[in-house]
């Protein structure tokens, strides 16, 4: 039973990480990137195939950082040169990659040899700690620079970053490139704890994203408590009812269909509080 | 110095709803000009305004800034030279971020932004000073979310933004419409006081003809794209809002007189 609770965190921070990726995308740059679908499998592709043919399993990881990164730049490329709308830039990128990742892992399940991870160095648990402690101090950090808070902006008012003569299309990609490497190196993270590289892996992740965030902002939502605290929170909690319904008898196949309907019951009890709303209600209009 | 001349600007074109705003439309501002413009509804104050600071393309003619051409620089390097307050005070401002993070962003305009800091303490003090200007009781709550503010706090701070590093032009577009009057009379006397202190070239779009007349040293009315009356000095001092309301009408007759004309 402790093993099972501790298995269920571990993987909810995890996760964490994930819907942190999610939530810059999302909540902050508010841009709905599906790109994430593609990405969190690219990272445990690049962090499977390099383990396995005896790579540093920490620089396995930050190779799966940069390869997110390009996928956020493809995206970001699509959406701001070429003008194609947010979700289809995402979707035609995720579309692409689900290619490419075959090609890196040249099979569609690889197994790593769990001697070679992250987190044979420390024990579970306190490594996928120190990564989300990490990673969430990194983000709160960089949220209170002055490119960080640009990129606030940036999904706030883009007029604004006009204003301060500063480019909008290259904070947008910039975002969506930070975005889509912290997916992937959840991504890589989730493969090295679980063993295997899957292609099936990412299906959903945005939605799971998108679930953690408005369950962390509902039930945690305290003054003292920060946003991207919220989020990993709401991811935790999210693995936990995961593992609930798994335990009432539900098919784990169900429960893609569970997290669809907790974002679009969350739409609908929050619709006038913001939770999920993307923030531009209205166009910019200047006259 | 700005200067804007030839301007020809046609929206849809060669389709059923072709709309030619400007035609060979030129207008010369001084460095010492703070010019109030009127006109009545779709008469191209707007489409002026967005065409001098980049938002719409034009189609023939030139921009310049003291000498410099700027008619083919983007939107946001030419943010660099100029400020705009719109009439929606969401624009102006982020509402996530709170006053005072706003306003260290704005000070920070036309710099690096970087991976320091957003907010430095050592400034807190000077924008403590700086907010205070606007006699609005700010200053205390400088932590405050900006989406918190009402729209009049939001537009005074949005002019102080736009205003904080100087800008070359100003650009106001009915910048007080959206307030009620006493709101809309502080934020004036505040444009009026950073114009004047700073010394910045200002075009201020405005309907209200008292404003149009109480504030600036000139005053334009525009009519299908057209200045129609363009006076400053003491024949701008003497206008009244009665006289000014004659010429506006007297215009328009005439000007729906000469479609008739043109008709028949
Ligand atoms: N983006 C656009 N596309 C097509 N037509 C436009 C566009 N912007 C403005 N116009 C047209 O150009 C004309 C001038 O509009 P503009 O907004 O400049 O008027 P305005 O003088 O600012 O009016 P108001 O006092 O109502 O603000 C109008 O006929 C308008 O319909
Ligand atoms: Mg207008």
């Amino acid at each position: 039973m402790l093993e099972l609770i501790v298995n269920v965190i571990e993987q909810g921070l995890i996760y964490g990480i994930i819907a942190l990726g999610v939530y810059i995308t999302y909540k902050i740059l508010d841009f709905p990137d599906m790109t994430v679908d593609g990405t969190i499998i690219l990272g445990a592709a690049i962090s499977s195939i390099l383990i396995v043919n005896g790579v540093n399993p920490f620089i396995a990881i930050i190779l799966a950082f940069l390869g997110g990164a390009l996928a956020g730049l493809a995206t970001g490329i699509l959406h701001v040169y070429l003008k194609i709308s947010s979700l289809l830039s995402g979707i035609l990128v995720m579309t692409g990659l689900y290619s490419i990742n075959l090609r890196v892992m040249k099979t569609s399940n690889i197994s790593i040899p769990n001697k070679v991870t992250v987190f044979s160095l420390l024990g579970t648990l306190i490594v996928i700690v120190l990564f989300i402690f990490f990673i969430k101090l990194l983000i709160d950090l960089f949220l209170k620079t002055k490119l960080g808070m640009l990129l606030i902006i940036t999904g706030d008012n883009e007029n604004l970053v006009t204003s301060l003569g500063q480019n909008i299309g290259t904070m947008k990609i910039m975002g969506l490139m930070l975005a889509n490497g912290i997916v992937a190196i959840g991504g890589a993270l989730l493969t090295q704890y679980m063993g295997f590289a899957d292609m099936s892996l990412g299906t959903g992740t945005l939605v799971i994203g998108l679930a953690s965030i408005i369950i962390g902002q509902t039930i945690f939502k305290l003054p003292f408590i920060k946003e991207t605290t919220m989020v990993v929170f709401g991811a935790i909690l999210y693995n936990v009812l995961q593992s609930i319904t798994l335990n009432l008898g539900f098919p784990a196949s169900d429960f893609k269909l569970i997290s669809a309907l907790t974002v679009i019951t969350a739409f609908i009890i929050s619709s006038n509080k913001k939770v999920l709303k993307l923030k531009r209600g209205e166009k910019n209009v200047r006259n | 110095m700005l200067e804007i001349k030839g301007l020809t600007k046609t929206f849809n074109t060669a389709s059923i709803n072709e709309k030619r705003v400007f035609e060979n439309f030129s207008l010369t501002v001084s460095q010492d000009d703070f010019i109030t413009i009127i006109g009545s509804n779709g008469a191209g104050k707007s489409t002026l305004l967005n065409i001098v600071a980049g938002s719409i393309p034009v189609d023939e003619g030139t921009i310049k800034i003291h000498d410099k051409d700027i008619t083919k620089l983007p939107e946001y390097k030419r943010s660099k030279k100029m400020s705009r307050v719109y009439q929606n005070p969401a624009l102006g401002t982020s509402p996530s971020l709170n006053i005072i993070e706003n306003i260290s962003m704005f000070n920070n305009k036309n710099k690096n932004f970087g991976l320091s800091f957003g907010v430095s303490k050592k400034n807190i003090a000077k924008f403590k000073e700086i907010v205070s200007v606007l006699g609005l009781g700010l200053e205390n709550h400088l932590e405050t979310k900006i989406s918190m503010l009402s729209g009049g706090q939001r537009q005074a701070l949005s002019l102080l933004m736009a205003t904080l590093t100087k800008p070359e032009v100003l650009l106001l577009d009915e910048h007080t419409a959206a307030l009620d009057p006493n709101t809309s009379k502080k934020i004036m006397e505040i444009t009026e006081k950073i114009v004047k202190e700073e010394k910045i070239p200002t075009l201020m779009v405005t309907h209200n003809m008292n404003d149009a007349i109480n504030y600036g040293n000139r005053l334009i009315m525009m009519d299908n794209g057209k200045i129609i009356l363009d006076i400053s000095g003491n024949e701008k001092k003497q206008l009244t809002a009665d006289k000014l309301m004659q010429l506006f009408k007297d215009v328009k007759t005439n000007s729906v007189l000469s479609d008739r004309f043109i008709l028949s």
